[in-house]
């Protein structure tokens, strides 16, 4: 790591809230009746019965990214401000639109319902919300966008969703570009959600579409000019619902997909003769991964229960829609795009061969970037809902007819963490190295990938410090003692400038990935707030981050930035049940 | 457990949620003595459906009755409060008064006691006098085993048996669906109230804008 690259925190001058603030206790008593204590409660949340077994690798995975293909145009084209008249929900304007609306690509996503998904062999087809592909189907998650720095697209999403539609899920949406630095009336904000019957509080007329301005800029527009500073940029993003109160519910039935993102560096050509280009494998060797947990009752139709205060954990894991399935690959090397779509289960995750063995592979991605470096020899995979992991793995030293498994060794009881690590792990995914390339195989791994942002050391001196203490007050979510306002803000911040987030989760056993919309930070601390301990960051999350994993009585300082855009974004937890359990805050960006 | 227990979507399908399922199923959770033990029953297509009884004294059954068909907003309360009352119920009064004539006729809210133990139908309806209910909100009470299910079975619960027994903090939360279409969420007791109806108004689908908009008159 170059020393530019290097975060210097010596000159930061930290203010900690009080060491009060961090022992509260998580239960703030109310108003007590003057009666007799209550007896001990009798009742208890009965445990469901596990999902039915399923049919393992009975089901394949297409070889390769199922690919969005653009349309030439829109009709009626795109407007700055909402088309109301043509069906458009009223929307805020796009902003910069005459500036960046060049040379743009045009996307129509439609929201659909399938009504005959197939998880798993051993399940019944059943209803899912997915998204019509190029091919004609629809498919949960959708297909894949391979988007490019420096090219718009407009993605006009329509809401075709059953309005009258009975059981989980809530048929509006509010499509985010998860990790995208996009303005605020097309990031996806949770009271823009939309239906042809429906307004979001945000909204001003309900519609049947919405067009999403993804201008593709690096943060950083207003700083360097341009598209803006390409170190802040985004490979793996996915689109997902956000509608209010129903986020959870909502993408398990299948309101997500990858969003791809590339530029001279990050080429998505592995033959590409320009000098700049890392010739990481690329499509169709760049392959997406998915994971969601999910249950199903004793028909082996998708639940999720929508009366519990903590959400339903999955059994079962979804790989790209389908359970246990098989994903046969070429003898060479590929780049395995691995993201937790949660809603709550946390992955410790490795690539094994038939005899349990981990194998090594290339960390190349945390979140959404590129690490300065390849870290070379990982064998595991550690990620929270909504973290990403971008792997590169060479499957040319496998004879074909290799078996290999994904699996997660991860325990976990219910939704509020991880209990630990079990020896053996399940399989999720089986992959077979089943063929030679057609082509000889000229992609690599370069010593150093994609530089990290500067930050002086005046900055992180001049920095504001604001601190959010994640917890529960009165048995309901808190941030700061306060409830999340989907109209108004809880901070406010300027346009362009910087601050130190503190995030501090004192409550005893929630784990929450929290997530901040807009633009990446970077973790500068972590500490135990018991024992004042400082915790290790380990090297594939000491670059930029989306997500924040705080773990049980641990407060981190982050590093992040506001630029370019105005209006109103969140931050909130990425455990969607938390998230739906308004575990949010509203942050605006003034002028 | 409550053999009247109904089915509440019609696309639920029940076959292997049965009695023995969940009774070898819930005691292993449980180290509490219990004589009855209320069940809650998973949330995958049930609320119970015990006889409860309102503040004006009518016995009725709770999910066909009050639950089947309609938008509701249900809190948990208690009304031994002679200094501090739950402050989610001040909330719910200016709910009341935003939804106007919607109470009653498109939205139904109840507010089950904490305490039934204590909370007589008379008891509750000094109590909703007291606050100004009106027709559409109703006060219910019960046997302490049938609110008890009630009360797990919409969620008023904490994982921690410790964090549970404190039975006043599960009067913060509003249980909001739309139970014709099997939709459910929830609002925290003490936000605004606005936001209280924006997430009725969010499950109620004759409502087009979310926001709550003040009558201008
Ligand atoms: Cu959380």
């Amino acid at each position: 790591m170059s020393t530019q690259d290097i975060v210097d925190t010596s000159g930061t001058a930290p203010v900690c809230p009080g060491r009060r603030t961090f022992l509260k206790g998580s239960v703030a008593t109310v108003a007590a009746p003057m009666i007799l204590a209550p007896r001990k409660s009798e009742a208890q949340a009965v445990v469901l019965p596990p999902s039915p077994p399923v049919v393992p690798w009975a089901i394949e995975l297409p070889p390769e990214a199922n690919l969005l293909q653009p349309v030439a145009a829109l009709d009626p084209p795109p407007l700055a401000w909402a088309n109301v008249a043509a069906g458009e929900c009223g929307r805020d304007d796009h902003p910069r639109f005459g500036q960046l609306y060049v040379n743009p690509v045009f996307y129509e996503l439609r929201a659909r319902e399938n009504p005959d998904w197939v998880f798993n062999p051993a399940y019944p087809p059943q209803p899912v919300w997915g998204w019509l592909g190029s091919d004609g189907q629809v498919t949960a998650p959708g297909p894949t966008i391979f988007a490019r720095y420096g090219r718009p697209v407009i993605a006009r999403i329509y809401n075709e969703l059953p309005q009258d539609h009975i059981g989980f899920g809530s048929p509006e949406i509010s499509t985010h570009l998860h990790n995208a630095h996009n303005p605020s009336e097309s990031d996806g904000f949770p009271g823009d959600f939309f239906s042809p019957l429906k307004a979001g509080p945000n909204l001003t007329v309900p519609g049947q579409w919405r067009d999403h301005f993804w201008p593709n800029v690096y943060a950083g527009i207003e700083q360097f000019g341009g598209i803006g500073d390409p170190r802040e940029a985004l490979g793996t993003c996915f689109y997902h619902d956000h509608n209010l109160d129903f986020t959870a519910p909502n993408v398990l039935k299948g309101q997500i997909g990858f969003y791809l993102i590339y530029d001279w560096l990050d080429s998505g050509n592995e033959r590409d003769n320009s000098r700049s280009a890392l010739r990481l494998p690329s499509p169709p060797y760049d392959y997406p991964i998915l994971l969601q947990d999910m249950r199903f009752d004793v028909n082996g139709m998708q639940s999720y229960d929508q009366l519990s205060p903590e959400g339903i954990l999955g059994d079962m894991v979804a790989v790209n829609g389908k359970i246990q399935p098989v994903l046969r690959v070429a003898r060479r090397k590929y780049r395995l795009r691995v993201v937790n779509g949660g809603p709550s289960r946390f992955y410790f995750l490795h690539i094994v061969n038939a005899a349990s063995v981990q194998q090594p592979f290339i960390r190349i991605a945390t979140d959404g970037n590129l690490l300065p470096r390849p870290l070379h020899n990982h064998r595991k995979i550690e990620i929270a809902p909504a973290e990403r992991a971008d792997i590169v793995i060479d499957f040319s030293v496998y004879p074909i007819g290799t078996e290999l498994y994904l699996i997660d060794r991860q325990i976990q009881l219910d939704t509020r963490g991880p209990d630990g690590v079990s020896l053996a792990g399940r399989q999720l995914l089986k992959i077979i190295v089943d063929r030679e390339p057609p082509e000889a195989d000229v992609s690599r791994v370069p010593l150093l990938l994609r530089g990290l942002p500067t930050i002086s050391a005046a900055e992180l001196a001049s920095a504001p410090v604001r601190s959010f203490a994640f917890d529960r007050t009165n048995g309901q979510w808190s941030i700061n003692n306060q409830l999340f306002d989907v109209e108004n803000p809880s901070v406010v911040v300027q346009k362009g400038s910087y601050e130190i987030w503190e995030l501090v989760n004192p409550s005893g056993g929630w784990h929450h990935p929290i997530h901040i919309h807009l633009e990446e930070g970077r973790l500068l601390s972590m500490v135990n707030i018991e024992t004042g301990v400082q915790i290790p960051i380990p090297p594939e999350n000491q670059g930029r981050r989306d997500v924040y994993v705080l773990p049980p009585n641990t407060s981190m300082r982050i590093f992040v930035r506001f630029r370019d855009w105005q209006g109103k974004y969140v931050m909130h937890c990425h455990n969607l049940v938390h998230e739906d359990h308004a575990m949010m805050l509203r942050f605006d960006i003034t002028a | 457990m409550d053999t009247d227990d109904k089915m509440f979507t019609r696309r639920t399908l029940l076959a292997g949620f049965g009695v023995a399922a969940l009774g070898a199923l819930a005691f292993q959770r449980s180290m509490l003595d219990r004589e009855p033990v209320p069940q809650r029953a998973p949330g995958t297509g049930r609320l119970p459906n015990p006889t409860v009884f309102t503040h004006e004294g009518k016995a009725v059954k709770f999910y066909d009755d009050l639950i089947r068909d309609k938008v509701v907003a249900i809190s948990m309360t208690y009304a031994q409060c002679t200094a501090t009352c739950p402050a989610t119920m001040g909330n719910l009064i200016r709910v009341q008064d935003m939804l106007g004539e919607r109470i009653g006729r498109d939205v139904f809210m109840y507010s089950i006691t904490l305490f039934p133990e204590v909370d007589t139908p008379r008891v509750l309806k000094q109590y909703a006098e007291k606050f100004g209910v009106k027709p559409g909100w109703t006060f219910l009470t019960g046997a302490p085993s049938d609110i008890e299910s009630l009360r797990f079975a919409l969620g008023f619960y904490d994982l921690d048996p410790a964090v549970d027994a404190i039975r006043t903090q599960h009067a913060n939360m509003i249980r909001i669906g739309n139970a014709a279409y099997d939709r459910w969420t929830m609002s925290p007791g003490l936000v605004r109230p606005e936001l209280i109806v924006s997430t009725i108004n969010h499950v109620d689908r004759s409502v087009v804008h979310t926001a709550h908009i003040p009558a201008t008159a």
